[in-house]
This record gives structure tokens, sequence and C-alpha cells, in this order.
């Protein structure tokens, strides 16, 4: 009776500490590890126009497949597919993100009243007191928080244009 | 083994170049009352104005300088005044619209005055490229790239080979083989400053055999020159392509994704050539270029030495005017010319040639599906699989295309030439090279939206840091005041500060 006691006391002990050392070894963490990766990936200036929250909500949508790999329109196609390549999907079968869009300031309409810079996720608005503000293009993602900041209503979302820089042949068209 | 072709590939277009290749350059078409001067450059950023509208300038002053990376300054064709910066449509497939400047000319054509100069070859060739910088070079042959970058990492790299590319192997145009005969010594001399500049151990110019008068002429140039060679390299299509005419040259072969640095080899045009000595030994910037106006639609087809920003109209009405509507309208070669959207676009410094076609000429068949013949692989001069890659497009792989070399691809138009189905594949390849461009730029901003992010929260950390810092400077400065003087003599000091304790804690 007592060797089986201690037999089993050991046997018990053992097995624990076994338990416990692998629950730290191979720990998956509090969160799912592609989340961190997907977050990564995307812009980061949490915009909103995924319709999340920002972009950690968006990224727990993505990989749970309940948001689309094409919701993010300031990543674009890019992004779509590094998304795609990452989560294992074929980019052929996603369709294409909204076109991102870019803000402009009515500048008769500007009183410099400072607030759309100070919202402005990536700072991609120039400007100071009673001056009147100006976006930089290269920087602007078109999330359009300037606008709903924007007290005189003077800020609007204008689809990217096609310049000679951008521009190039359409694919051909053949049957 | 006996080769009967030193490159791979390549086809033999109908040449087309007998309309042209006897009739001298014209160089006295009289100066348009407008040049149109576009900002926009066909590699690199947009040129920035330095003068202002209404300004007098004079032939050969500056009057734009580079936007940064592999645009060139742009300087005034003649003298007159700046009379607007608008848009106009540009000579570009797109028919998007460009900011131009807009120079009217006084008839005068007065030259800005220029320091007389030394012989070039005894001046130092850091000073010579400069030089070149200055005047606002570009390569002529069709790229487009500014000289002086050329001629700059020419002298980082150690150049075996200058080769001076005379093959110009686009149907219609005969601007660099009238070049050749007209001004041989200039481009020989020319050639010797590029040499002088890089220091590079030989000098051949290669020419095609379907240009004897050129080679003549450049012989007889060369003869005094021992460094200097003139070589004959067989008339094919694309031999005028840098990487070709190398291996036509020399035998060796540019590495995929290397550049003729890497081998040892520099190349320029003709055109280029003459005019780094134009600018080297008589300070003469950029301000025109030998333009071929040909097709079977022009009256009286010509090379014209044009001023750039000269309306294509302007040019076209010199030589005769149109004798018919053209079906199309080309800048440049018909191989790998752009279709231009319309007749009021000026001339710039890459049109080599204006080309007014004929529904005959253009030939317009659409298309059968492939059937595997494989005519688009032996004709690929790069050595890559037309039809693959055209597949690969087809369906948006841009990566299954890439395996296939699309990088490499130099859309020369060889494998759309041969198929016997009509398959528009250089038309493809253009598509992808396009799209992943636009992609390359989409990747690079986000990664600098992701750069932005991170800025500015570190400055609100920042900020906030600072902030409470300067709080609890505030705070203590004002606890030791209020120690030192009695209590009772600052209840309001006091009362404020507490707030401020509680907030901070």
């Amino acid at each position: 009776m007592f060797t089986s006691t201690i037999v089993l006391s050991l046997l018990g002990v053992g097995l624990g500490g076994l338990l416990g050392l692998a629950a730290k070894v191979f720990s998956v963490g509090e969160e799912n590890p592609l989340v961190e990766d997907i977050e990564g990936m995307l812009p980061g200036s949490n915009c909103g126009q995924c319709g999340f929250p920002g972009c950690k909500p968006a990224a727990e949508a993505i990989v749970d497949g309940s948001a689309d790999l094409t919701c993010c329109p300031p990543g674009g196609k890019a992004l779509v597919s590094s998304l795609a390549e990452h989560l294992g999907m074929d980019p052929s079968t996603i369709g294409e993100p909204a076109a991102p869009s870019l803000a402009y300031i009515k500048e008769s309409l500007c009183t410099g009243c400072t607030r759309c810079f100070k919202v402005c996720p990536t700072d991609a608005i120039v400007g100071a007191n009673k001056q009147i503000h100006s976006v930089i293009g290269s920087a602007c993602t078109g999330c359009g928080k300037c606008k709903d900041a924007c007290p005189e209503d003077c800020i609007s979302l204008e689809p990217e244009t096609v310049d000679l820089d951008s521009w190039h042949w359409p694919k051909p068209q053949w049957a | 083994m006996f080769r009967f072709s030193p490159i791979k590939g390549g086809i033999h277009p109908d040449s087309h170049k007998d309309h042209t290749a006897n009739r001298d350059i014209l160089t006295s078409m009289p100066i348009p009352e407008r040049l149109y001067l576009p900002l926009f450059q066909q590699a690199g950023a947009s040129a920035l104005p330095v003068v202002g509208i209404g300004d007098p300038v004079l032939k050969g002053q500056q009057i734009a300088v580079t936007g940064g990376g592999l645009s060139a300054h742009i300087h005034a064709p003649t003298s007159g005044k700046l009379i607007a910066i608008e848009d106009i449509v540009a000579p570009h497939p797109s028919g998007l619209p460009a900011p131009a400047m807009v120079l009217e000319s006084d008839g005068d054509d007065l030259p800005l005055e220029q320091p007389s100069i030394c012989n070039p070859f005894t001046r130092d060739p850091e000073e010579l490229a400069t030089e070149v910088e200055q005047a606002g070079i570009v390569g002529l042959g069709g790229a487009i790239f500014p000289s002086a970058v050329k001629l700059r990492q020419g002298r980082r790299f150690e150049i075996k080979t200058l080769i001076i590319n005379g093959g110009e192997c686009e149907p219609y145009l005969t601007t660099d083989d009238r070049l050749m005969q007209e001004r041989a010594e200039q481009i020989v001399e020319g050639a010797r400053l590029i040499q002088h500049i890089i220091e590079a151990y030989a000098v051949i110019i290669a020419v095609e055999d379907n240009k004897p008068n050129a080679i003549a002429a450049l012989k007889k140039a060369a003869a005094p020159h021992g460094k200097l060679r003139v070589a004959v390299v067989p008339s094919m299509y694309p031999m005028g392509s840098a990487k070709q005419l190398i291996q036509a040259v020399t035998g060796e072969e540019v590495p995929a994704g290397m550049r003729s640095n890497d081998v040892g080899i520099l190349v320029h045009n003709v055109a280029t050539a003459y005019a780094i000595q134009q600018a080297l030994c008589f300070k003469r910037p950029l301000t025109s270029r030998v333009v071929t106006v040909g097709g079977s639609c022009i009256a009286s087809p010509h090379n014209v030495e044009a001023l750039f920003g000269t309306p294509i109209s302007h040019l076209i009405e010199y030589c005769g005017g149109l004798k018919r509507e053209p079906a199309r309208l080309i800048m440049g070669g018909p191989m790998m010319g752009q279709t231009l959207p319309s007749i009021n676009t000026p001339v710039m410094k890459g049109t080599s040639a204006i080309l007014a076609l004929s529904p005959e000429e253009v030939n317009e068949k659409s298309p059968d599906p492939c059937i595997r013949c494989s005519r688009c692989v032996s004709a690929c001069p790069m050595g890559l699989v037309p039809l693959e890659m055209a597949k690969h497009v087809k369906a948006d792989s841009f990566d299954g295309a890439q395996t296939y070399g699309l990088r490499d691809c130099i859309l020369c138009g060889s494998c759309s030439y041969v198929c016997p189905s009509h398959i528009p594949l250089v038309n493809y390849f253009e598509y992808a090279k396009g799209e992943l461009k636009n992609q390359r730029t989409a990747a690079q901003k986000l990664a600098y939206t992701q750069q932005l992010t991170k800025a500015r929260e570190e400055r609100i950390e920042k900020e906030a840091a600072a902030k409470k810092a300067a709080k609890s400077k505030k705070r203590r400065s004002r606890d030791r005041s209020a120690s030192k003087s009695t209590p009772s003599s600052t209840p309001s000091e006091t009362s404020s500060s507490e707030p401020t304790a509680e907030n901070d804690s």
C-alpha cells in the first residue's frame, strides 16, 4: 500500500510537471499569431475605411473570414495579393479593392481651423492656424477623417485620377 | 560552329527607308510662332520651371530644371517670351493633359551669350560630364535616359569598349542614317569625347550594313583616329537595341537583370554623340533634333531638324502636308513607337520620327487563337517564350509571366510581328509591365503610410511626454516658491496647483 501511494504520487507529480512544461513550451499565446502577421501587413493608420474600428480588428476579421481581403482601399492590389499569398488563397479568385480616393480641400472655404490635420492618421495635411491647409497627395490614404472633422464642410474625397505616370496600356481585348 | 546570325531571334521587316535615306536633312524650317515644351519627361520626374510667365528668354537659356531622378533640364529652343504654363494634349498614347511651357517666338532667334571655351579634350572628365548634364542631353535613340548619368556610371565601372549605336533598325527611320552621312566628323569627335570622359579602351561605331553611305562617311572621318573603329553589323530588327548590338559587335551577352556596364561596355546613340559634341565644343544645349517625317500619307517625306516644342502639325505642313487621312499617327518607329492622340502635340526629346501611316501600312487584323507554332519563340531576341508569357498575362497571373522572363522583355514587338494568328503579344506585355509598375507604386505607398503612422505615433508620444515634463517642472517650481513664502500669503497659488497634482497622479 505504501509503495503504491509513493508510485502514484510520484507519477502524479511527474506527469503534472510535464503537462505544465508542455503548456509553457507549446503555448500559442492569447492571440492567433496569424492576426499579428496580418496586422503588420495592413497600413496601421486605423483609418476605418474597412468598416472596422482599426487595423487590429480588421486583421482579426480577415483571419476569422468575416471580412474580405479587399476591404482595405489604402492597401490596394498589392496588399490583396500579399494577403492572399500569406493566407494561401488564389489571388485570381479575389476581386479588386475599391479604388483609393484622395482628400481635396476647397481653399476658398478653408478658415484655417487646424482641426483636419489634427485627426489625419498619416500627417498628410499641412497648414497652420488661420492659414489655408493643403493635402499632400502622396501621403493621403483617403480615410475621410478630415472630412468628418471639418466644420466648414470644405473637404471632399475624389477618386485618384490617372496621370501620365500611372497610365498604361489596357489589357488587349481578345476572345 | 558557324553562326548565321550574330544575335538570337530577330526579324527582317520591310525597311521603307528609301523615301528619306537619300534626301538631305532640312535644317531651315521656319520657327513656329509658339513652341510647347511639356514639363513631363518621357523618363523620370517632371521638370520644374525656373522662369516666370512674361519673362523674356534667349535661345539656349535654361528654362526648367530637372525634377530629380532620371529627368533632364529644358532649354529655350529660340528667343522670345514665356507666355503661359498650361495643360496641352501630351505627346503620349493616353492623350491625357499635361502641363507645358508655352514660348512665343520673337522671330529673332537671339542666342544666349556663352563664354568662349577651350579644347574639351584637355579638360577634366567629371567637369565635362557635369556640362553634359547642364546641356540637358538625354539618350536620343529612344530610351531618353540622361546621358550624364550614363557617363558617370561609365566612370565608376571599368569600360573596355564604348559602342556608338548606328544600328537604326526601326523601319522608316533614317534620322541616324542621315546624321551619320552628313555629320560624320562631329559624331566621331563626340565619340572621342565620350571615350575621354569614361576612359574607355576602345571605341566601336556599329552601323547596319543597309547604310553603305553612312559607313563610308564614318570610315573616312574615323581614319585619323587609331582607337576608333567602324564595325558593320547585319541589318535586322532589333539590332539597335543595346543588348543585341553588344552581342553582335563583341559576342558578349549581357546577363539577365544586369546592365551593359557589368560586362564593361557602354552604348551611346550616334545622335547623342553628336549632341554631346555640340554641347562640349560649342556650348550648345540640346534644343533640337532630327526627326523623320514619313509614312505613305506624307506628301514629301524628309528628315527635318526640328526645335523641341514644334507642333507636329507644323512639321507635317512643312513636309507638304498630308496626302490622305492617316489611319494611324505614330511617334517613333512603327515597331516600338507610340500612337499619337492628336496632331497638335509637340516634338519632344524622344521624338525620333512622326509617321502618318495609311490603312494598308497599319494592316490591322483581328486575332485568332494561338496555334502554338512557336514562331514568337524563334523571333524573340531575348530568348523568351512569348506565347507562355501572354497566356499568363491573359489570366492576370503576373508572377507566372515573370517566371517566364517578363522582366527581360524589351517590348520590341518581334513576337507580334511574326505571329500568324495576329495576336497582339507585345500589348499583353506592355499591359503587364504597366500593371506591375502600378503595383510597385502601391506597395511603396503602403510602406510609406506605415512609416508615417509610426512617425505620428512617436511624435504624439513625445509631445505628451514633453507636456508632462513641462507640467511637473512647473509644479516643482511652484512648490518651491510656495515653501519659501509664507503659506498664508499665496492661497490662490496653492489652490491652483492642487488640481494639477491630482491630474498627474
